[in-house]
C-alpha cells in the first residue's frame, strides 16, 4: 500500500534534507512534542502490560513490567469471546462496506456532480447532505424494527447500513473532488464512442483512485470500531463483532483484568499493525479528505 | 479560481452531452442514482419519518397503540432525567469541543514546526483516532478507577484519592478527559492540513518585522486557517452531543444517571423501558437541538472568518 506512490516519498526525503542543512531543528518543541507523545504511549503501553500480568501481578501503579509473561491471558481470551469468529464477521462486514461504498457511493456522486445544474441532481444533493444533520438515535429505533422485518437483522444488513449512511458524507467529498476534474477528458472518451457507464469506469474511477483511498480509510475505520450500529441491528448472538463482544463479555471479565486486557489487545491489533506499515498512506488520506 | 473554472467548465459538458444522445445519457445517469436513492429512503428517509409519527403516540414498541397529539411533547419538558440527560450532554459537549480544539491547534502547530522525526510523531497522535471508543472507555475505565487514585493518594490530593468516574460530581470530567483524549487525533490532522496551506513567506516576513511568535499566530496562522477551525468545532460538537460508547464504557451512565448521554437515554428507554412512542418525542427534540446548534455555531463562526480575512 505504502508503495503507491513512491516518488513523492523520495523527492520528500529529499527535500527535508536539504532544508535541515538551511534550517535547524528546533530541539525544544522535539523535546515538548515527545513529552506530549507519552500521553499517547503511556495508556498503549499500559494496556500491553496489563495484558501480559497475572492477576495478582496487577495493582500498584500499573506500569511496572511483567515479573513473568503470561501468555495464557490470551488463549484464555480467545477461547470466551470466540476470538476468530468475531474477528471474521467484524472482517467481513468491514471488508465489504469499504469494497461497496467505493464502488457505489462514487458512482452516485458522479452521476450528481455531472448534472447539478438539473433541478433533480442538485436536489439529490442537498437531500443527502441534509441528513448528515439527523443524528443516529433518532433513526435508531425504527430501524432496527424495520430491519428485523426486512431478514436484515444481520451483518449483510449491517455493511448494507454503513454503505446507505455514508452516502451523505461521502457524497460530499466525492462531488468536490469530480468538480474539479477537467470535463475535456469525458468529451474526448464520449466521442470516441464509449458509453456513460464505461466513461465512468475507465476514465473517472482511475482518476478517483486518491479520494477512493481516503473514503476507504475512513469507512473502514467506523466499521470496524463501530459499537452502536451493531448493539441494535445485530440479533444473532453468533453474529457479534468485536467491539460488540468487548462489551457482552464486560460482566464475565470483571473479574479478571489481565484477560479483558488481551481480549481488548487483540480486537485492537488487526488496525493497529496496518496502520504501523501505512501510516504514512492513512493519515495523507485523511488530510486529503479535509482539504476539499 | 477552481470553483469559476468548473463553472465555466459544467455548462459545456452537459452541452456536449446532450447534443450527441440527448435521452440515452439522461437515463443512464438516472439509473446511476435511481437505486442509491431508494435505498437511501428506505432505510433513512422512512425510519427518520416513522420515528416522527410514533413521537405523537403512546406506543411502546410493541402492541397496541393510540394517538395522545403532543402529550409526550410536554411530558418531556416536565421529566427530570430527561432535563438532566440535556444539561449532561451540553456541558459535556461544550466543554470538550473546546478542549480538543485548542490541544488539537495547540498540538497541530508544534508538529508543523521544524522538528526531529515529524512524521513519526504525526503518527504517534493520530493513534487513538484508529481505535474502537468502547474499548478505549474500557481500558481508561480501568486506569481512572485503580491506578489514578493510587497516585492521588501518593501526592495527597483528596478528590483524585478515590475513583473520580464513581464521584457523581467528577465523574463527567472523567469523560471529557478520556473523550478528548481520542478525538483530538482526528482534529489534529485536519488542523495540520489547514497549516500546511498558510504560506511559509509570511512568517519569515512577520520575523523580519519583529512580531512575536504569539503575534504572528493570531495575525497570520489563525485568520488564515479558520476555516478549518470552523469545520472542527461543527464537526466535534455534532459528534460529541451524540455520545454513547465511551458512556457505556465508563460509567454506564452513572453513578446514579448523572453521566446519562440523551442517547443513552433514547437507547435505554426506547428498547428496555417501553417507551418507544415517548422515546420519539425525545429524539425529534434533539435532531431540532442539534440542526438549531450546528447552523447557529455555522452563522456566528463564519462571520467571524468574514472578519478576519
Amino acid at each position: 500500500m505504502s508503495t503507491l506512490n513512491p516518488t513523492p516519498t523520495q523527492v520528500r526525503t529529499g527535500t527535508r534534507r536539504a532544508s535541515r542543512r538551511r534550517t535547524s531543528v528546533n530541539i525544544p518543541v522535539t523535546l515538548l512534542i515527545a513529552v506530549l507523545s507519552l500521553t499517547i504511549l503511556i495508556p498503549l503501553y499500559f494496556t500491553i502490560v496489563t495484558a501480559l500480568k497475572s492477576s495478582d501481578q496487577l495493582g500498584g501503579n500499573g506500569l511496572a513490567l511483567p515479573t513473568s509473561i503470561h501468555w495464557e491471558n490470551f488463549s484464555n481470551a480467545w477461547q470466551l469471546t470466540n476470538f476468530p469468529h468475531a474477528l471474521l464477521i467484524s472482517g467481513i462486514v468491514t471488508v465489504a462496506a469499504v469494497i461497496l461504498t467505493i464502488l457505489t457511493n462514487s458512482l452516485v456522486a458522479y452521476a450528481i456532480a455531472r448534472n447539478m445544474h438539473r433541478p433533480f441532481f442538485k436536489a439529490l444533493y442537498y437531500f443527502f447532505i441534509a441528513a448528515l444533520f439527523v443524528p443516529f438515535p433518532i433513526i435508531m429505533l425504527p430501524v432496527t424494527k424495520e430491519m428485523a422485518v426486512l431478514g436484515l437483522d444481520n451483518p449483510v444488513g449491517l455493511f448494507l447500513l454503513y454503505t446507505v449512511y455514508g452516502l451523505s458524507f461521502n457524497i460530499f467529498v466525492y462531488t468536490a473532488f469530480i468538480k474539479s476534474i477537467p470535463a475535456e477528458l469525458e468529451e474526448a472518451a464520449i466521442m470516441d464512442g464509449a458509453s456513460v457507464w464505461t466513461t465512468y469506469r475507465k476514465v473517472i474511477f482511475p482518476i478517483l483512485t486518491p479520494i477512493n483511498a481516503t473514503v476507504g480509510i475512513l469507512t473502514c475505520l467506523w466499521a470496524w470500531n463501530d459499537f452502536l450500529l451493531p448493539l441494535v441491528i445485530l440479533s444473532d448472538p453468533n453474529t457479534r463483532t468485536l467491539p460488540l463482544v468487548q462489551y457482552v463479555f464486560q460482566g464475565q471479565f470483571n473479574t479478571d483484568y489481565a484477560t479483558a486486557f488481551a481480549s481488548y489487545l487483540m480486537a485492537m491489533a488487526p488496525l493497529l499493525l496496518i496502520y504501523l506499515f501505512a501510516q504514512r498512506w492513512v493519515i495523507s488520506g485523511v488530510m486529503r479528505g479535509s482539504i476539499k | 479560481m477552481s470553483i469559476s473554472s468548473a463553472k465555466a467548465l459544467r455548462p459545456r459538458t452537459s452541452a456536449g452531452l446532450q447534443r450527441r444522445k440527448p435521452s440515452r445519457v439522461n437515463k443512464t445517469f438516472y439509473w446511476m442514482v435511481i437505486p442509491a436513492l431508494v435505498l437511501f429512503v428506505i432505510l433513512h428517509t422512512i425510519p427518520t419519518l416513522t420515528g416522527m409519527f410514533f413521537s405523537f403516540t403512546n406506543y411502546a414498541g410493541y402492541g397496541e397503540w393510540n394517538f395522545v397529539g403532543i402529550h409526550n411533547y410536554v411530558n418531556l419538558f416536565k421529566d427530570d432525567r430527561i432535563l438532566a440527560s440535556y444539561g449532561f450532554t451540553f456541558i459535556f459537549a461544550i466543554t470538550t469541543t473546546i478542549v480538543v480544539n485548542v490541544g488539537a491547534l495547540f498540538i497541530a502547530i508544534l508538529l508543523n514546526s521544524k522538528i526531529k522525526y515529524q512524521t513519526a510523531f504525526r503518527g504517534i497522535f493520530f493513534i487513538p483516532n484508529i481505535l474502537s471508543v468502547l474499548i478505549v472507555g474500557y481500558v481508561f475505565n480501568y486506569l481512572l478507577s485503580n491506578n489514578l487514585p493510587l497516585i492521588g493518594q501518593a501526592l495527597g490530593i483528596k478528590w483524585l484519592s478515590t475513583s473520580i468516574l464513581a464521584n457523581p460530581d467528577l465523574a463527567w470530567l472523567g469523560i471529557v478527559g478520556v473523550t478528548a483524549w481520542q478525538s483530538i487525533a482526528f482534529s489534529v490532522i485536519i488542523y495540520l492540513a489547514g497549516l500546511q496551506t498558510v504560506p511559509g513567506e509570511l512568517y519569515e516576513a512577520a520575523s523580519l518585522d519583529g512580531a512575536s511568535p504569539w503575534r504572528q499566530f493570531w495575525s497570520i496562522t489563525f485568520p488564515l486557517i479558520s476555516g478549518f477551525f470552523t469545520i472542527n468545532m461543527v464537526l466535534a460538537l455534532k459528534g460529541l452531543l451524540q455520545a454513547f460508547d465511551q458512556i457505556v464504557a465508563l460509567t454506564n451512565g452513572g453513578p446514579g444517571t448523572s453521566t446519562e448521554s440523551v442517547s443513552m437515554v433514547i437507547y435505554r428507554g426506547g428498547f428496555q423501558g417501553g417507551e418507544y412512542g415517548y422515546q420519539m418525542a425525545n429524539s425529534v427534540v434533539y435532531l431540532v437541538v442539534i440542526v438549531v446548534l450546528s447552523l447557529l455555531q455555522l452563522r456566528v463562526l463564519s462571520r467571524k472568518e468574514a472578519d478576519f480575512s
